[in-house]
């Protein structure tokens, strides 16, 4: 039991970068990003394949977080350029996305198995079961928000605000909102991919399917986030994803424990999805987020 | 007479209907000294938005050239013209930038039109002088330096867009009907304060309103757009002698 909490904790962590990913374009520029659900698997494909070419573990990940760039980019073309609606040019690259993957892989699935990876160093397995994730989580967690809460800070992060805010008011002061929204898509799923190339390691395999429903995933790690924790700050609000991830995966864990089978993940993250959503919509008739607060502060 | 700060010469603008397409604005000539507060009048429909819109480059000139501050902008892109020209539209959430504070609105503005670099943006150092400039409007925005402006009122929104618009002394400010979502007193009030930032900076400045009474009180010349053409144009002593009458004329 302890070591499953252990283990939601760094898989939270893994996942919450690309929940943080996601926030840039979700919550900073206002659009839905379905690139994420090809980026995700697409960093964990790159970085496999190049592992089992005897690319070391370090550079690998560094490619496919390359690779997930690329692609944002690919998605911030057509929807800036091509005048594509940004939901729609983010389907139409996820999808394309898949046969890039299984040409990537050579296969559906690749395993690591006997390959360097991140978290085989002798240290990290030194480490009770599940503290590698753990470790590994954090540091990339603590190093990927604070570049990102340090940018936010600077001149270019603020008119990157300013563009997801009121697009109007960026360009009547000089801020070409088209080519924030190009810098959100690429920065955002590069994080995505890093995710999925270290969720890959941690996993021991890549599959062209561990995209299906990330997006779902990412969303509610920000929800989460935000309806736990109420007013926050730009700054603190990327942390709060990370937190709301690793919660999520707490819920997980709880309806796993209740008997569900893991074929039902998708369904449940759906709904749990779908009621955070709507808790805004209800809260000033139920009061929810007060007895979600009290609720929490209950339990732990 | 000084060098001209604006010149439109035999501008127009079209819109495409269908196949064919209708003139909106039809062989505008206007030229503008520095320091010059034109008033612009005329009927819905009559061409003054889409006149602003073809100066800001929001909308593609068919003919004709624009020339600001010794430059051809006729096809210079928006975000370019933004280091130029500043603009304050009607509706007060236009102009600010809602979940950034009202420091970080003026920070942003205190760099129109300039490159956007990793460099912190050092909103700490400004303080004080925004808070001195925020103190100027006398509605409390002051107060407000550190709040998001989607909890400011109407009239304080309005307020920061044209602080916002002429703190860095604009080539040319564009005022577009801007105190008209405002109630009788706020809109009073604002149009005080832009009469006072327009006259201390000198600013060279064309107000779109529909408030005859502000376009016979403000302003040292007055034009009136009917059906895209320029069909009056009083400067001087000229508009100074106009009254509500004379001008009710252009909109029979």
């Amino acid at each position: 039991m302890m070591s499953l909490g252990v283990s939601a904790i760094g898989q939270g962590l893994l996942y919450g970068l690309m929940g943080v990913g996601l926030f840039l374009t979700f919550r900073i520029l206002d659009f839905p990003d379905m690139t994420v659900e090809g980026t995700f698997p697409l960093g964990a494909a790159v970085t496999v394949a190049a592992i089992t070419h005897g690319v070391s573990p370090l550079l690998a990940t560094l490619l496919g977080m390359l690779a997930g760039m690329a692609a944002g980019a690919i998605t911030g073309f057509l929807t800036t350029v091509g005048k594509v609606p940004v939901l729609l040019a983010g389907i139409l690259v996820m999808t394309g996305a898949y046969s890039v993957n299984l040409r990537i892989m050579g296969r559906s699935n690749l395993s690591l198995l006997n390959k360097a990876n991140l978290f085989g160093t002798k240290f990290l397995q030194a480490l009770p079961p599940y503290f590698d994730s753990v470790l590994v989580g954090l540091v990339v967690a603590v190093v990927v928000v604070t570049l990102l809460i340090l940018f936010l800070n600077t001149q270019l992060g603020q008119g990157f605000i300013a563009a997801g805010d009121n697009p109007t008011m960026a360009r009547s002061l000089g801020i070409a909102p088209a080519r924030q929204e190009v810098l959100g898509l690429i920065v955002g799923n590069g994080l995505v991919a890093l995710s999925g190339a270290l969720i890959a390691q941690n996993n021991g395999y890549a599959d062209v399917n561990m995209g299906i429903g990330v997006i779902v995933i990412a969303l509610a790690s920000i929800i989460i986030g935000e309806v736990l924790f109420g007013e926050l700050t730009l700054s603190q609000r990327l942390i709060a994803t990370v937190l709301g991830s690793i919660l999520y995966r707490f819920v997980l864990l709880l309806v796993l424990k209740l008997g569900f089978s893991p074929n039902d993940l998708q369904l449940i993250s759906a709904i749990v999805l779908a009621i955070l959503i709507m808790i805004p919509a209800f809260e000033h008739r139920f009061k929810v987020r007060r007895v979600l607060k009290n609720g929490v502060k209950r339990n732990g | 007479m000084a060098e001209a700060q604006l010149t439109l010469h035999q501008v127009n603008v079209n819109v495409a209907v269908g196949e064919t397409s209708r003139p909106l604005l039809k062989n505008i000539d206007l030229t503008v000294a520095p320091g010059d507060f034109v008033t612009v009048l005329g009927a819905n429909g009559a061409g003054k938005s889409t006149l602003f819109n073809a100066i800001t480059g929001d909308k593609p000139v068919a003919a004709g050239t624009i020339t600001l501050a010794g430059e051809d902008i006729t096809r210079a892109r928006p975000e370019h013209r933004a280091r130029l020209i500043a603009r304050v539209f009607q509706d007060p959430k236009m102009g600010t930038a809602p979940r950034m504070t009202v420091a970080e609105n003026l920070l942003l503005a205190s760099r129109r039109g300039r490159r956007l670099t990793l460099k912190s943006r050092g909103l700490k150092a400004r303080m004080a002088e925004f808070q001195a400039l925020a103190k100027q409007t006398t509605n409390g925005l002051d107060q407000a330096l550190n709040k998001p402006t989607e909890e400011l009122s109407g009239g304080q929104r309005q307020a920061l867009s044209l602080l916002m618009a002429t703190m860095e002394e604009p080539a040319l400010l564009l005022l577009d009907e801007h105190t008209a979502a405002l109630d009788p007193h706020t809109s009073s009030e604002i149009m005080t304060l832009t009469n006072t930032i327009v006259q201390q900076e000198h600013l060279t400045c064309l107000m779109i309103t529909h408030q005859l009474e502000d376009a016979l009180a403000y302003g040292n010349r007055l034009i009136v757009l009917q059906d895209g053409q320029l069909v009056a144009d009083y400067a001087g002593a000229q508009k100074a002698a106009l009254t509500r009458a004379d001008l009710l004329q252009y909109f029979a």
